[in-house]
């Protein structure tokens, strides 16, 4: 059988072409559906209005109704704290380039959570795939598999996750049963109530706040309250040099009575 | 040949010794009996049918927990067509509510320690109707 060279290219030129067909195919048909991390058409936003937070000094009703809906336990000591959403002192929520803020808030507590970044580097050094981010841009956390190695806890710039160095469970004041608790070694962080999303109510901390302070909303709905804010409002972000881009908003300038 | 007497003996005796288990078995009477389960009631029908659950309710467990946290599949639809939440808590709990009576006492019998109870929370006794 003989063969020319123009033939052979050709054929195995044909062969390559089939075969980078064949798997381009299969990686389309294989897509995850659903799957961890699919897009989604939503994604999920928290805009804070500090100076209706600022309104009544020293109010932790969204801490109080978050810590207690997720059995986050009250460690006194700090070494032990576990927290899903406090309030910050404003120089370490936030970097020096928002020096020029208005006195009156750089001098209050900033309230502060997890930032529910679009690039989250707690996500990237997880090794066992316990926290990922969801396409509707949740950074969601599977205590079932977090091994405690406590990667995200150094890789978060927020100091959003806090490791359970005891058993939590003696300190949790009233267990609320539909929520699961977690154990000795187990990293834990503010999941934007995706429970309660699931179910189309709001987060519980935006839902307790008295003022209204924190609106939670889709930012790919043009209509939404959280894209009316941004939109009208100048708004800052913690450490977005860092290039976590967080989905966590503070509305900063203008006068506190502008803001609606 | 005069030790046949001794001979016999020692092998009786030996006999008796290899054996001991059984006859301390047969000594001590039927075996510790399988636990008798606290059913619901009111509830006929289970998300799958007995038999499966008894075998496999642990695979069921698992799969339901990797569908509800990570891919966020919170409903199951069961035999009929009747759905259900992929929830341990609110699900399976809602109708086996005697915890002590119906998982733990089958895991106790069966030496079993699942680790589902240091996270998860059973409804207290007094809520249980």
């Amino acid at each position: 059988m003989s063969t020319d060279r123009r033939t052979f290219l050709g054929v195995m030129g044909l062969g390559t072409l089939a075969l980078a067909g064949e798997a381009a195919f299969r990686a389309a048909a294989k897509g995850e559906e659903g799957g961890p991390g699919a897009p989604s058409s939503r994604r999920w936003a928290m805009v804070i209005q500090p100076y209706k937070c600022l309104k009544e000094e020293g109010c932790k009703a969204c801490t109080e109704a978050c810590h207690k809906s997720h059995n986050v336990p009250a460690f006194p000591d700090r070494k032990h704290e576990v927290k899903w959403i406090w309030k910050e002192p404003y120089e370490k929520a936030f970097a020096a380039e928002h020096e020029r803020v208005a006195e009156s808030l750089r001098e209050k507590p900033v309230l502060v959570f997890c930032n529910h970044c679009n690039n989250p580097p707690c996500v990237r050094v997880c090794p066992t795939k316990a926290t990922w981010k969801r396409g509707d841009g949740v950074v969601m956390m599977d205590w079932h598999r977090c091994i405690g190695c406590r990667y995200c806890v150094a890789a978060c710039p927020y100091g959003s996750r806090s490791f359970n160095w005891l058993d939590p469970r003696p300190r949790i004041a009233e267990i609320t049963p539909d929520y699961p608790t977690r154990t000795k070694g187990v990293v834990e962080k503010c999941t934007l109530c995706e429970e309660r999303l699931a179910e189309g109510k709001l987060p519980a901390c935006v839902e307790a706040c008295p003022e209204k302070a924190l609106v939670f909303g889709d930012l790919n709905d043009p209509a939404s309250e959280v894209r009316g804010l941004l939109e009208e409002n100048f708004t800052i972000r913690r450490k977005p040099e860092l290039g976590t881009d967080p989905e966590v908003y503070y509305v900063v300038g203008g006068k506190p009575d502008v803001h609606v | 040949m005069r030790d046949r007497a001794a001979i016999v003996v020692g092998l009786l005796v030996f006999l008796f010794l290899v054996t001991f288990p059984v006859w301390w078995n047969l000594a001590a009477g039927p075996a510790s009996a399988p636990p008798k389960l606290a059913l619901p009631q009111g509830e006929k029908e289970c998300v799958a049918p007995a038999a499966t659950m008894r075998a496999s309710h642990m695979e069921v467990l698992m799969t339901w927990r990797d569908q509800y946290v990570r891919q966020s599949d919170r409903t199951f639809v069961g035999p009929g067509g009747r759905t259900f939440a992929r929830s341990l808590t609110k699900t399976c709990l809602k109708c086996h509510s005697n915890k002590e009576e119906f998982c733990d006492a089958c895991h106790n019998y069966a030496a079993v320690k699942p680790y589902c109870w240091d996270c998860h929370v059973a409804p207290p006794k007094e809520a249980r109707g």
